[in-house]
Order: structure tokens, then C-alpha cells, then sequence
């Protein structure tokens, strides 16, 4: 009994106070910042490295919804700097471009205005609830772990009143990752078809909204995303618990 | 000499493979492991014209690993080894399913990862066993879980709460790994990334095990210091993967201060992780020829406060826990896995460990920084949740010990070394002890020393049908903690 109780104090309290304006350690590679003046002659060799083909040259852009954040570009680059910023996520995919001209220089305040459209309907429907069901379809565990580690003790998303629920019949909303494998691409269209309606549809990690570093396999079915738009695109290889939560706290308004 | 002798991560060339008549092949690897050598790897490739079968049986005690091999050209089936190895039987179904060469005799030939209704029409799909008898239920749960986990389908036959037998079906979550390392164009990086995805729990485990693999066909020696790095790096893979096991065990059974505690741990380390290499699951950290970041005198100075202060903080957790009776009263004689049953299916890993059957790469093959420091290998006898948990803080401590060790000597060198071309002809072996157990990653090249095959293996691989076993004659109530004691990869799995 005393040992528990020992336990217990040891412990403390491990929540993150604050998780909007949480910073996370200089060595995370979150949102990358680019500075095409350090671009001297569209040598490329950024582009030839880039795993996942997110990158594009002349102008200089990274797509985060392809990027693994490997970091290889910025080794062989100084044009291309990672920043521990971990508010990336967006309501559009064209947002995910990060170009030079728009987002370098910015703050994490002017990216975020700009990238997540926050809707008066989605406010007022989940804004002070919202129930989610994950699915994941091809993933390699990265991005379940770090879902599941939203609801931990750490990071604690249940105080926004946001819970992922066994079933999608309970859900307002469904979340997506991996890359879907062409044997989970019916199970995930049944997923979405049970949750009812008005629901949400957020894609979490590279795999999900590109197909990532697996876009070329043969063995993918990616039509779900041909009919159904994705309302908020989460990137990341996986995304940190910090940048899924604090992008779905920017989509619902709060 | 029916058998090519090699070591792990020693090249071989294929020309030097025997390449037997088929009787010779089956009698020669029912005596190899008729006489105590474990079945490491059973493969086939593609060659014109026909199909090469290879098999690699390894010599846990002199380190030895043994190849040999044989040719299908217009034969499509042969008499299968499952009868008398029951560790080949999965072998068999993936060479069969990858290659249509039919083992006759098989008990059980049913699809890997093919074979799912409703997806693929040429794919003859698959029926479950099913029982009959009165009051007798099934049970389908799945693909999709009620929590945040991959894929996959179990179906249950039951006869009130008890399960006389599950049958597990993976292949979900196939996505052709094995097939994306051959295109020709890919680069490095890219490589490097893809092995870091095929579990995403497991990345500097299967990463390493790919590096390695292509490291010593390039002939490059890393140095001693890059080989510590990797080692610090696998061994904090493994204290938080066990910890969140630890955390998910506690959770299954309703023990919220272990679920906690254990989970608050494990954010710990993983952020000690992605103090080093900037992510939480150490991407980023392998490169081919070396490693990308350094363990600085900071990050050692951090790193050594942070595990000390575990050690102490896991100790009184795992001694709260296990002192439990309520924890106890479930751990306790649920699951069992006999040792001869993990013996006889020559499951691999921690689960191995855990039935008494003494089975670690880090000792009987060692590799990396572990070359310099022996493992000694850790057992339990009881084969219970119980023991698969229990073992689990013990690999805790064992590891820190071996951090600890390394980060206290850690030899001067470079992190990274050039580059040069893939041998031609030739095949490696490579094996670590990820931790779920023995990862390998087998490797052949061509002529003009491209890749032609890479046969990769997780430890879920051997492991999963252990579950099916250990849940028999179990209340079905049990059946979640029994899954998470083992924690098996589906991804990994699936390929």
C-alpha cells in the first residue's frame, strides 16, 4: 500500500497544461521553412534526394502531405530548414505546398490562419463534442501509436471532449491512416458508410493523404478518396500527438 | 556438402549454394532440424527458367548458419515438410501462395495474405474452419478493432464463453514491400525509408536489419562508434515498446495506475528518442554507411540521468504491479505456451523467451555493439501472460544495463563512410533481435549487382499462430490481454 501510494506521488501530474501553446524540443522535425534566397542555381540535388517526391524546384516547394520529414533535403540543402513548429495541419491540399513566397519568414499564427478554414456549421455541431473513429488502412503501426497516444495521460485530448469510440455507428467523423491497402478498401468504405451523417473525414500521416512512401504499389485502392473529400488533412511520418491535436482544435474552432 | 556454412551478415556467393534434387532438399532439412537446428528462413525466387527454393537453418550455439537449396523447372507440386517440421508449415503456404508450387500433404494449406471475400475474383476466397455442434457460436471480430490498431480478422469458435479454437486471418494491410525494393531506380534513401515502414513499431529494428544487410554487400565496415549508436538506439526501441506493453497490459485488465504510469514512461523515452534523431520513433536516425545523428557528450549526459531515473521509477511500478492480487489473478496461468509447443513451431523472440525456449539473436548471432558485449539470454518457465508480461520488465532492466555500458565507453570514429556497389551474385543473411523477437532480411543481387530478391521476415511471422494456441480452452473474455501479451505485428506480417 505504501509502495502504491509512493507510486502515485512519484508520478505527479503528466499532463501538458497548455497544449496550444505546447513546444516541442529544437530537434523535432516539424514544419519546414523555406528560404529560396540560399537556392543558388536550381542545382536540384534536394529534389533528387526527396524519398516521397515532394519536392519541386524553381520555384521551391515542399508538398507535406508527401514529405516524410527524413530530413535528407536538409542535409544536402541550406535553402531548407525544419523547425520544431508542429502546427501543420489543413483543411486544403493545396495549402500543404509550402513554397517559399507564401509561408518562409511567417509565423506558425499566419500558417494556421491561412491553412485551416475553421466552418461555422463544424463549430457549432462538434464543437464541443466530437467522437472519432480511426481506421487504419495499411499503416505500418506509426501513426495508430501516436493516435493512441493523443488519449494518454501526456497529451490527454479527452479534456477537449474528443474521443476516438469503438464503433463508427457512435462516431461523428472517421480518421484515416495509411496509404489503403487494396484488401482494407472495402472495410474502410463500409467504416465511413456506418457513421452517420453530418460526419467528418481527416486523413492522418503521408501514407494517407499521398499514399506516401507506398504511392507507387501495386497493391493500393486509393478510390475512397476519388468520392469522398477529406475535410482535414493532417501530415506527418507519424503525425505528433501535439500537431493532431492542436489541428483538429484549429478545425473546430476552439 | 549438402549445406553452404555462413555467419550472420557474412556474404556468400550464390554459385557456391548447392543446389540439391529435390528428395535430397527434404531429407537434408528434416535432418537439420530433426537434429536441433532451428528453421531461420524457407523461400523461394524467380529465377529462368523455374523456381529456386531456398532454406536457412541456423546453430544457436556455434553461431553457424547453414543454406541450401532446391530447383522447381516443370514441377508444380512436391511432398510437404509440415508433417515433420511444424515450423515450416507458414513457409510452406507463403511459397505456395507467392509461387503456385503446391506442398502436398500440407495439413492446412489456406491463403497468407490472399484469399479476402469480396476483393479479388481470380482469388479462390477463403472459408473459415468452422465446428458444429450443439450451442457451439462463432465469433468474427474484425478487420477493423474496436481500438486504434491495424487490421485484421479473428473468428472465434466457442461453446459458451470457452474458445475451443481461433483462426486468425491476416493480409490486410499488404502492401508489396518485398516487391518495392526491386525496382531498379529507387535510391537509397527511399530504400532506407521503405524498410523503416514495414512496422512502424519496429523502425530502427527493421532499418538496421536492411542496413546491415546491404552494408556488408557493399563491404563497408562501419565504425565502432556508429555500431554503439545503433545499439543505444535498438535498445530504447525496445524499453518503450515493452513499456507500452506494460501500459496496454495494465489497461486490458482495467489496472489504470499501471496504464499510467507505465504509459508516462514510455513518453519518456520515446521524447529521449526524438532528442537524438528528431522523431519519436527514431526515423530518421539509420543511414546506409553510418548513422545521421550523433549521440552528443549532452545527450549522453541527459541520456544516462533519464535512464537512471527509470530504472528506479519502472522497479516500484513493476513492483506495485506484480504484487497486485487482482493483476495476478488474471496474469496467472492465463495463455499458457507450453516450451515444446514454442519449440515445435519455432516461435522466435521475447514469447519464446517467456516458455523457457532461450532463443536471442544478440547472443546467438550477435551483430553491432553486442559483438563486444554479451547478451545473456533471459527465461521464464510458466509460458503464461503472467511470464510475457513479467519478462518484459526484466528485458527493461537488461537493457538499460546495456545502454548504460555502451554510453560509458562509447569509441571515437566516423558516422558515416562511402558508399561503393553491391557485390554481384551473391546472398546475406541478415538477423537482429528486434524487440518482438529475431527480424531477418535476406538479400540476393544479380549480375550486375542489383537487388533480385529481398525475403523479409518479422517476428509476428512466426509468432502469430501462438495466439491461436495459447487461447484454446481459454474464456473468451481472456482473449484481448492474450493478444496484447504477445503485441504481434499485422503490418510487419502482411509485407
Amino acid at each position: 500500500m505504501l509502495n502504491l501510494l509512493k507510486l502515485r506521488w512519484n508520478h505527479g501530474y503528466q499532463a501538458i497544461p497548455d497544449i496550444r501553446k505546447a513546444e516541442l524540443m529544437v530537434t523535432h522535425r516539424g514544419f519546414p521553412v523555406i528560404n529560396e534566397s540560399e537556392c543558388k542555381d536550381n542545382c536540384g540535388e534536394c529534389k533528387d534526394v526527396c524519398p516521397t517526391e515532394a519536392i519541386e524546384i524553381n520555384p521551391l516547394s515542399i508538398d507535406l502531405g508527401k514529405c516524410t520529414f527524413c530530413g535528407e533535403c536538409e542535409r544536402v540543402c541550406a535553402a531548407i530548414k525544419f523547425t520544431n513548429e508542429c502546427r501543420s495541419g489543413s483543411t486544403s491540399r493545396n495549402n500543404l505546398i509550402v513554397t517559399s513566397k507564401n509561408f518562409s519568414g511567417l509565423t506558425s499564427d499566419v500558417y494556421r490562419n491561412r491553412a485551416i478554414e475553421t466552418r461555422k456549421e463544424i463549430h457549432k455541431m462538434f464543437g464541443r463534442s466530437l467522437k472519432l473513429r480511426q481506421v487504419s488502412a495499411g499503416g505500418c503501426n506509426g501513426c495508430e501509436m501516436e493516435l493512441s497516444a493523443c488519449g494518454n495521460v501526456n497529451f490527454d485530448m479527452g479534456r477537449f471532449g474528443i474521443d476516438f469510440a469503438a464503433s463508427p455507428r457512435h462516431s461523428d467523423g472517421i480518421v484515416i491512416t495509411g496509404p489503403v491497402s487494396r484488401n482494407m478498401a472495402p472495410a474502410l468504405m463500409d467504416a465511413y458508410n456506418s457513421i452517420p451523417s453530418p460526419k467528418i473525414v481527416i486523413a492522418a500521416g503521408a501514407c494517407a493523404i499521398s499514399g506516401g512512401i507506398f504511392k507507387e504499389s501495386e497493391y493500393l485502392n486509393r478510390e475512397f478518396f476519388e468520392k469522398i473529400k477529406i475535410d482535414l488533412f493532417i501530415p506527418g511520418c507519424p503525425p505528433h500527438p501535439i500537431t493532431f491535436i492542436n489541428s483538429l482544435l484549429d478545425f473546430l474552432g476552439r | 556438402m549438402s549445406w553452404v556454412e555462413t555467419k550472420n551478415l557474412n556474404v556468400i556467393s550464390l554459385n557456391d549454394i548447392q543446389v540439391l534434387p529435390l528428395n535430397d532438399f527434404r531429407d537434408e532439412l528434416i535432418k537439420k532440424i530433426k537434429g536441433g537446428k532451428r528453421l531461420i528462413q524457407f523461400f523461394g525466387n524467380k529465377e529462368t527458367p523455374g523456381v529456386f527454393l531456398y532454406a536457412v537453418a541456423a546453430d544457436d550455439n556455434t553461431s553457424k548458419l547453414f543454406i541450401t537449396s532446391c530447383k522447381f523447372t516443370d514441377d508444380k507440386a512436391y511432398q510437404s515438410l509440415t508433417p515433420e517440421i511444424p515450423s515450416v508449415h507458414l513457409f510452406e503456404r507463403e511459397f505456395y501462395e507467392q509461387f503456385g508450387i503446391k506442398p502436398e500433404g500440407h495439413p492446412w494449406l489456406k491463403p497468407v495474405r490472399k484469399g479476402i471475400e469480396g476483393i479479388n475474383n481470380d482469388e479462390p476466397h477463403y472459408n473459415f474452419f468452422s465446428m458444429t455442434g450443439e450451442e457451439i457460436h462463432e465469433v468474427g471480430v474484425g478487420p477493423i478493432h474496436a481500438g486504434i490498431i491495424e487490421p485484421g480478422h479473428f473468428r472465434f469458435s466457442c461453446h459458451g464463453e470457452k474458445v475451443y479454437h481461433l483462426e486468425i486471418k491476416l493480409g490486410f494491410q499488404h502492401r508489396g514491400i518485398e516487391n518495392m525494393f526491386l525496382n531498379k531506380n529507387h535510391k537509397n534513401v527511399y530504400l532506407l525509408n521503405l524498410s523503416e515502414s514495414i512496422a512502424g513499431d519496429s523502425v530502427i529494428g527493421h532499418a538496421g536489419t536492411y542496413i546491415r544487410a546491404m552494408e556488408s554487400l557493399c563491404n563497408i565496415a562501419v565504425s565502432r562508434r556508429v555500431k554503439s549508436i545503433r545499439t543505444v538506439m535498438l535498445e530504447l526501441e525496445r524499453i518503450a515498446m515493452h513499456l507500452a506493453d506494460l501500459s496496454g497490459l495494465s489497461g486490458d485488465i482495467a489496472y489504470l495506475t499501471g496504464s499510467s504510469v507505465f504509459g508516462a514512461l514510455r513518453t519518456k523515452i520515446i521524447n529521449a528518442t526524438m532528442s537524438i534523431c528528431g522523431n519519436r520513433f527514431g526515423r530518421g536516425m539509420m543511414r546506409l554507411s553510418g548513422v545521421n545523428f550523433d549521440i552528443t557528450p549532452e545527450i549522453k549526459c541527459d541520456l544516462t540521468a533519464l535512464l537512471n531515473k527509470l530504472n528506479d521509477d519502472v522497479d516500484l511500478a513493476a513492483e506495485v504491479m506484480f504484487s497486485s492480487v487482482s493483476v495476478l489473478e488474471r496474469f496467472e496461468k492465463t495463455g499458457i505456451l507450453e516450451k515444446e509447443t514454442a519449440m515445435e513451431l519455432g516461435l522466435v523472440g521475447l514469447t519464446a523467451r517467456a516458455s523457457g525456449y532461450a532463443v536471442d539473436i544478440r547472443s546467438d548471432h550477435p551483430f553491432d555493439a553486442y559483438q563486444y558485449f554479451p547478451v545473456y539470454k533471459l527465461t521464464l518457465e510458466s509460458g503464461d501472460v503472467f511470464a510475457r508480461a513479467y519478462i518484459r520488465y526484466i528485458e527493461i532492466q537488461q537493457s538499460i544495463k546495456i545502454i548504460m555500458e555502451i554510453l560509458n565507453n562509447i569509441p571515437s570514429g566516423e558516422l558515416s563512410c562511402n558508399i561503393s556497389s553491391l557485390q554481384p551474385d551473391s546472398m546475406v543473411i541478415s538477423l537482429t533481435e528486434g524487440w518482438r523477437g529475431e527480424i531477418s532480411h535476406i538479400v540476393l543481387t544479380d549480375s550486375d549487382g542489383k537487388i533480385k530478391r529481398i525475403k523479409i521476415k518479422d517476428p509476428s511471422f512466426n509468432n502469430w499462430l501462438a495466439l491461436s494456441i495459447s487461447v484454446r480452452g481459454e474464456g473468451i473474455s481472456d482473449f484481448p490481454l492474450c493478444n496484447k501479451s504477445y503485441n504481434l505485428s499485422y503490418s510487419g506480417f502482411d509485407l
